[in-house]
């Protein structure tokens, strides 16, 4: 009870406030732009939130990542394109719904089951606290290693038909976490007699090459394009109503979009995935899923924002990043010398709780700011492309110049946007290069000081925590060739898609 | 258009584009050209238990580079060949002409001043990727002030003033320093 009215006292300033209305309206905006996510808006106000508190910038940052995912419903529903990745299973249901003249009764439905989606997980996220608090402490330096070790396994995993693709990179992650001037030995490693290379490639500077400038490389040589969006007529209140007769779907679809959202490495795409198919198993009406089916809205919506609630949890409680969202959080915290993780739990915990009631803030106010301004989103939409990769291309500017005024982290920041250009244009993934640089950098450290007390590798996994943690390893690898094999056995002819495509935008 | 999709295997499934294989020969030079590196480039100290070395983890990643860039590899090589490899490359080549454009924004800033090169830069890149119209020039003069009030006259973020601010009067000089 003290911590919560901590919490209160904590976000009762104007700067905290001011904060979260910018963070919760700049990321529904920006989620309502095809072109522009979270990550990419995230990555490029990084380094202009180093300056501010740490909750201040996080509450920013957490009202973007919350709420972009409301916008995005917005273009998926009228154009067919998803505003941001996590919509494109939206489409599928949202946009038939436009087709059949109920643009609106979708909109509604989506903003209903995203508000339900995004209270949920936070209500979990609360409720699961003082387990959080009990279960934290227990993580260990080898604990924390194997959890992240998991995160890698799975972020590759996760990655079907590119899982090759996906480990490289990965694996690329974590030795460009290694260059330059190591900590313990005081060694260069790949530095090639290179100065510049000894203080390390900055994970922002990467971060800002690979999410943002990429993508002002891709809108600037691609075709200019202005989406058009018809406007919508009529009141948005009436989804609330018919979300109530749909609670079922909403709660299971909510629950898995938490599960998944806890686990590092899977995410959104799982979490619609398992709660699309529940739906259209357990309905009445399955065959109008993917022809315009409120359950299948209701869904893929309410799903993806339990998420970031849930993503939350291993942030804080172990200080393992699940997603590259996260792991850019990760930096904030870092550079204000909060370390995440169970000691958080512990001495922080107003600070944890005042988190969660900005979140929780935040999704009553982006429902009001939708309610009344759809309209004005549907003309938001329409900036051309071309445009909106100039205007990334300058705002990566700041975000990287002004990490430390340096032309070498803007070259390094221009070469990785070739290469995310690249890998995006190829369908190939740019999250596990981003976890293998985070994660790899706390596997070396948690590794280090842990073996000192490990004598035989079976004292690795002798605490309970460990060795249930090494046998998820374990069960997930071959409960992964377990599929390969059935799949291989009962093969079907491919069917191209482009659902990864769209998560590049 | 999106397809529907059936199986857990049709979503995570992400298919192969042109200029697959291209790519995928050039990581597998790279990993296998850094991998060979390690001896230059990292210390294995004699004695240090090998989890405290400094060379352990480039090591680790490098050899499970070199690995899947090798599976990579190998699955691009024995894939179906798709159509429009060289147009993809050149594609990629393209984006070079943006990194200039970035890099001599860079590198003005300095010298003109943030709100300057912003303005400018924003206008000749609005020209060079085809908008002519007064409306669409308008735009990128008003975004690039907005961003400079934003980011450098509100946030206080680090860009250093110009060089050209030297030779503005005493009383206009420290302003446009401090904010613009």
């Amino acid at each position: 009870m003290e911590d919560l009215v901590s919490a209160f006292g904590l976000l009762a300033r104007i700067d905290v406030l001011v904060a979260l209305l910018i963070g919760s309206i700049g990321g529904v905006i920006i989620g309502a732009i095809p072109g522009v996510g979270a990550a990419v808006a995230i990555a490029i106000l990084l380094p202009a939130t180093f300056s501010l508190e740490p909750l201040v910038g996080l509450t920013m940052l957490l009202g973007i990542y919350g709420s972009s995912m409301y916008g995005g419903s917005i273009p998926a529903i009228l154009i067919n394109t998803p505003g941001t990745a996590v919509n494109a299973l939206t489409t599928y249901d949202g946009y038939p719904m436009t087709k059949a003249g109920e643009a609106r009764r979708a909109i509604s439905l989506a903003y209903s089951a995203s508000f339900f989606g995004g209270v949920f997980g936070i209500l979990c996220l609360i409720l699961l606290s003082p387990v959080l608090a009990w279960i934290a402490p227990q993580f260990g330096s080898r604990e924390i290693f194997l959890a992240a070790l998991l995160g890698i396994i799975l972020v590759v995993l996760a990655h079907r038909g590119q899982i090759f693709a996906a480990g490289m990179l990965a694996c690329f992650g974590i030795f460009l976490n290694t260059i330059g001037l190591e900590p313990i030995k005081y060694t260069q490693r790949f530095t090639f007699g290179q100065s510049w290379l000894s203080s390390g490639i900055d994970l922002i500077v990467v971060v800002l090459g690979l999410f943002a400038l990429s993508q002002a490389f891709v809108l600037m040589v691609d075709k200019d394009d202005s989406p058009r969006a018809q406007p919508l007529k009529g009141s948005l209140f009436s989804g609330m109503k018919e979300l109530f007769g749909h609670k079922r779907v909403a709660t299971v679809a909510s629950s898995f979009g938490v599960l998944m959202g806890m686990i590092p490495g899977v995410g959104e795409f799982t979490a619609q995935f398992m709660s699309y198919t529940y739906a259209q198993k357990t309905s009445k009406k399955p065959e109008l899923f993917g022809k315009g089916s409120p359950e299948g809205l209701i869904a893929s919506e309410s799903a993806n924002n339990a998420v970031p609630a849930a993503a939350m949890i291993p942030l804080l409680a172990l200080g393992i990043p699940g997603e590259a969202l996260t792991a850019m959080m990760l930096s904030v915290f870092y550079v204000h010398n909060v370390i995440p993780g169970p000691q958080l739990f512990q001495n922080d915990m107003d600070f944890v709780l005042a988190l969660y009631i900005a979140m929780l803030v935040l999704n009553v106010l982006v429902l009001i700011f939708l309610l009344f301004s759809t309209n004005l989103l549907t003309k938001i939409i329409q900036i051309p492309t071309r445009f909106l990769g100039i205007v990334i291309m300058i705002l990566s500017f700041v975000g990287v110049y002004s990490l430390r005024n340096s032309i070498v982290d803007c070259a390094i920041a221009a070469g990785f946007g070739v290469f995310g250009l690249v890998l995006k244009r190829l369908n190939l993934p740019v999250v596990p290069i981003i976890l293998g640089m985070v994660l790899g950098g706390i596997m070396e450290t948690k590794l280090r000081s842990s073996m000192a007390r490990v004598k035989t590798p079976l004292d690795f996994i002798d605490r309970p925590i460990a060795a249930i943690l090494f046998a998820i390893i374990v069960l997930v690898i071959i409960l992964h060739i377990r599929t390969l094999v059935i799949e291989h056995r009962n093969r079907q002819p491919e069917t191209d898609h482009d659902l990864h495509d769209t998560q590049m935008r | 258009m999106l397809v529907q999709i059936k199986t857990l295997k049709q979503l995570f499934q992400r298919h192969r584009r042109p200029g697959n294989l291209f790519f995928a020969t050039f990581f597998l030079i790279l990993s296998l050209f850094l991998l060979s590196q390690i001896g230059n480039q990292t210390v294995w100290k004699s004695s240090t238990k090998f989890y405290a070395q400094p060379a352990l983890w480039p090591i680790v990643s490098l050899v499970g580079m070199a690995l899947f860039a090798l599976l990579n590899w190998i699955s691009a090589w024995v894939s179906p060949k798709i159509a429009g490899r060289w147009l993809e490359i050149q594609f990629w080549l393209r984006s070079f002409e943006y990194v200039l454009w970035f890099m001599a924004y860079v590198y003005v800033v300095p010298l003109l001043g943030y709100l300057p090169s912003t303005v400018l830069f924003a206008v000749v890149l609005a020209l060079r990727v085809g908008y002519r119209t007064p409306k669409m020039i308008g735009f990128s003069v008003l975004m690039a002030v907005s961003v400079v009030v934003v980011f450098k006259s509100f946030l206080q973020v680090r860009v250093p003033g110009g060089q050209i601010y030297e030779w503005l009067p005493d009383f206009m000089r420290s302003f446009m320093l401090t904010y613009f």
